[in-house]
């Protein structure tokens, strides 16, 4: 006799004003495949939990994005925002398509030269750079992206010591009608301190101003801001060569571009409403050949689009580890994957899938991670199939910087590795071990000795 | 098992509890697992059956069938 | 037209603060077309469901955040059962799903009639100040906030007492921060952000129905004023009043934006006959009868225009009908209940 197909028995109240069946029920399809690469697989060899980028993803994500702009814009050029995801891997996929480097740190900048980036197509950029790494970017001729006025000093008292011409651009912060209004990084446009930098700059006679940049904001698809950022942008760069004679030679927005995730708090899937490259494209291009730069040349347009390249390229995949019913009777599982690893669960709703088909029934599940920490939760109420202990899951999107910001907590990060355009698998980052860590560690002298525990 | 029969059950899995005015649901196997119940048979009984007639496994059965039995009481149907 | 038509509603929330579905339909039945109404339903106890002689046959939908697979696929799934020739959506929340997947829609043969996504989302309470700066109207000075952290920091011309807004429901009239902070968590909480703070301005609350064809040309409006409101600010009863002035603001704002599809303009008329627009809602209210009942046939003209038909514009209407709200409690049966929660159909 052929035995029936098992499903779980289940017991669920109707509550009114809850979503019913029908509501709610988007089916969650398991995805068993990455690049046809079986995920199974991949945990079978590389461990769980583990992170799996693919490469062709990355191209194709690139290249639509650039298409984007070089259609609407004559000088297009994107730099890689090495915070989002500075695996060298991943940096050098973007450096083979065309990428520049957009670097925020000494230890970023190191990493964008050893990943052979041409000294002068890093930008450098951010708050933070000590004295030695301006040496080094003002002698390798890099873009310097000045933040603040103490750093426009220290680099006018090494443009003597060096006797080098620095490549700089100044930040500008301005109001363009976006509220809250980013003002912590670069020069403010409205009160005149921008104005006063480039004058610093340029009455110095020895510094190369050769660009301006800007960044207004995240989730901006409003054409009105950008038109009045890059107009703001524009004037600043024909006073400047009225006055100096001099040609701002490109204009960086910044980068800021949301992807697919959906924002906690938000009521329709991210899915739904991101916009895409060809409307961030739109807005921002349709507002630089509306303005006039000096001598009608048109700037080089620099993007630092960083999330929206990189996130759709990136999964994490891993297994369930336990289920049980919390005391109100809300099912839960837990995941061997925690915010140790996916810090970015703190304000995304990711989407989560099954590897493999094991129920057509799902329920309101949270989803906790393995750490012992009451915060360590990677799902809230996700309507989620029924697994069982060892199941596999796979969570999309997470390219952008879980791998940068991820922390080692408790437990080691895990493998990384790359699918590349063939198929084949590559290990990018190889898990760690406790060795790594003793590396790390100095334990004094006089604890070396292998002590009795006290009772 | 007398509160069990007080239940007002279609075989579509739409369960009415009159006492609290409460609706629930249930699917096919609940659905069976609560006909058994009604027949008094043990939890032990009703793992062989299900075991007999589904595709499934000794230990996850009696799993499931704890937490089934489990959901029951909470709301008071057993 | 002789041809039956089936028309598919959403809203059939009749309760408190009552969805438009029900009203719509019973102005579809007035009207001399031959329909066929299928009720799509959210939630199982919309009473819409349950009202004899409403609905031919309901169908429960997914809700709009569960996102649009799942969306086009129950309406595709119900377009295969029933052939629907137009589909009127009646919520905020799910607009935005209808207008952009307007195309896929009238591939699957269902028609709407509603504004583009750029009208839309121009109109929405968040970007109202710009849409006011563009057309030349007057509107309360508003601010849309994505932090809570921002309420503290309001720019100068907003004071106490203030409504705090929902981005597709809900307002709140505020005195004080404490109650600004508790309802900004709520709001955020149910409808996503930005939650949109908008000065109070005193005066009496009156509204505009009204249609637009896409051409510019408005084919109905009428203009009401709220006689009793509740505490959800809902009217419970108004009255279609004479005002040459609101009628001109709606016929502008429908020209400047080509407006298509059913609106509502929410003003405030000052004592010293000032007009504040307070907000545009994108689709038909829930008081559309009243409109029907002072002699414009929004959900017809509606039906008519989405399958293609020229509908002459109404330039009048009956001044001083009324309309009165009242709850009526249906005797129901549970093994209807039983099929829509088991079945999503009923």
């Amino acid at each position: 006799m052929n035995k029936k197909i098992y499903e779980r028995p289940i017991l669920r109240k109707v509550v009114e004003g809850m979503p019913n069946k029908f509501g709610s029920m988007k089916r969650i399809r398991p995805i068993n495949t990455i690049d046809n690469v079986l995920i199974d697989d991949i945990i079978d060899s590389y461990g769980s939990p583990v992170f799996i980028l693919s490469e062709k993803t990355i191209r194709d994500t690139y290249k639509s994005a650039y298409r984007a702009f070089s259609n609407r814009y004559p000088k297009v050029q994107f730099a890689w925002s090495y915070k989002t995801n500075y695996l060298d891997a991943v940096c050098r996929i973007f450096h083979s398509e065309g990428s520049w480097a957009e670097v925020v740190s000494g230890f970023e900048y190191e990493k964008a030269l050893a990943n052979h980036v041409p000294c002068n197509k890093i930008i450098f950029n951010g708050p933070d750079k000590s004295k030695n790494d301006l040496v080094k970017a003002i002698q390798n001729k890099s873009l310097i992206h000045i933040d603040h006025f103490d750093e426009l000093y220290t680099i006018i008292q090494l443009t003597d010591e060096l006797n080098e011409r620095p490549q700089v651009a100044i930040r500008v912060n301005m109001d363009t009608g976006i509220y809250p209004q980013w003002d912590r990084f670069g020069f403010n446009y409205e009160n005149g301190e921008a104005w006063n930098a480039i004058n610093r700059i340029l009455t110095n006679s020895k510094i190369d101003l050769i660009g301006l940049h800007t960044h207004i904001g995240t989730y901006i698809t409003v054409s009105k801001a950008y038109a009045i950022a890059i107009e703001k942008l524009a004037s600043l760069a024909n006073k400047t060569f009225e006055r100096f004679k001099t040609t701002i030679k490109y204009i960086d927005v910044g980068g800021g571009f949301a992807s697919q995730n959906t924002l906690q708090g938000a009521y329709l899937p991210a899915t739904d409403t991101t916009p895409s490259f060809d409307d961030y494209a739109h807005a921002i291009t349709t507002a630089l050949t509306s303005v006039n730069f000096p001598n009608n040349e048109v700037p080089t347009l620099i993007l630092e689009t960083g999330r929206a390249l990189i996130d759709e390229a990136g999964w994490l995949a891993g297994t369930v580890l336990a289920n049980k019913r919390l005391a109100d009777g809300h099912r839960a599982m837990v995941l061997d994957v925690g915010v140790n690893i996916m810090f970015t669960a703190f304000w995304y709703d990711y989407e989560i899938h099954p590897v493999n088909e094991s129920s057509f029934q799902s329920e309101p599940t949270t989803m906790y991670g393995p750490l012992c920490m009451n915060i360590d939760v990677i799902r809230k109420n996700i309507d989620f199939p029924l697994l069982n202990k060892d199941d596999r899951f796979v969570i999309k999107r997470v390219g952008a910087y879980t791998m940068t910001q991820w922390m080692q907590f408790i437990t080691y990060r895990p493998n990384v590795v790359l699918i590349d355009e063939k198929g084949k698998l590559h290990l990018i980052r190889k898990g760690e071990d406790k060795e790594v860590f003793r590396k790390q560690e100095i334990v004094p002298k006089h604890l070396l000795e292998k002590a009795e525990l006290k009772n | 098992m007398s509160k069990l029969n007080s239940l007002a059950i279609s075989d579509n899995g739409f369960i009415f509890k009159p006492s609290t005015g409460e609706s629930f649901t249930t699917n096919e196997l609940g659905l069976h697992i609560i006909h058994l119940l009604k027949e008094n048979k043990s939890t032990n009984e009703i793992i062989t059956e299900i075991t007999r007639e589904f595709e499934i496994d000794k230990l996850t059965a009696s799993r499931d069938l704890d937490e089934f039995l489990d959901l029951l009481k909470r709301e008071n149907m057993v | 037209m002789n041809k039956k038509l089936t028309i598919a509603v959403t809203g059939l929330n009749n309760i408190d603060s009552p969805g438009p579905g029900v009203p719509v339909i019973r102005g579809i039945k007035d009207s001399n077309l031959d329909v066929r109404i299928i009720g799509l339903a959210y939630e199982n106890l919309e009473p819409g469901i349950y009202m004899p002689g409403l609905v031919d046959k309901t169908y429960l939908m997914p809700y709009p955040s569960t996102g649009s697979e799942a969306f086009l696929e129950r309406l595709s799934y119900i377009h295969s059962k029933e052939k629907i020739d137009v589909v009127i959506p009646n919520f905020d929340s799910e607009l935005y799903l209808f207008i952009k997947f307007d195309d896929e829609l009238k591939k699957m043969g269902i028609r709407t009639f509603l504004p583009t996504l750029e009208q839309f989302e121009e109109r929405h309470k968040s970007n109202l100040p710009e849409f006011a700066e563009k057309y030349d109207i007057k509107v309360p000075e508003s601010i849309a906030l994505t932090s809570i952290k921002d309420l503290n920091d309001l720019p100068k011309p907003l004071v106490f007492p203030y409504w705090i807004k929902g981005k597709f429901y809900e307002a709140f009239k505020v005195t004080d921060s404490s109650q600004a902070k508790y309802y900004f968590n709520k709001l955020s909480a149910k409808w996503g952000l930005p939650v949109v703070i908008q000065q109070s301005i005193y005066g009496t609350e009156v509204n505009v129905i009204a249609l637009g064809d896409g051409e510019g040309n408005t084919v109905a409006a009428v203009p009401m004023r709220k006689q009793y409101i509740t505490d959800k600010g809902k009217a419970w009863g108004g009255i279609t009043i004479e005002d040459e002035r609101m009628l001109e603001i709606t016929r502008h704002i429908i020209k400047s934006t080509k407006w298509r599809g059913g609106m509502e303009l929410e003003m405030i008329k000052t004592e010293d006959g000032e007009y504040y627009l307070i907000e545009i809602n994108p689709r038909i209210p829930a008081w559309v009868y009243l409109a029907v009942g002072a002699g414009q046939n929004i959900p017809e003209m509606l039906c008519k225009l989405a399958m293609g038909e020229t509908v002459k514009p109404i330039n009048t209407y009956k001044n001083g009908v009324m309309f009165i709200r009242y709850s009526w409690d249906l005797i129901g049966d549970i093994s209807d209940f039983e099929k829509i929660v088991i079945f999503g159909e009923l």
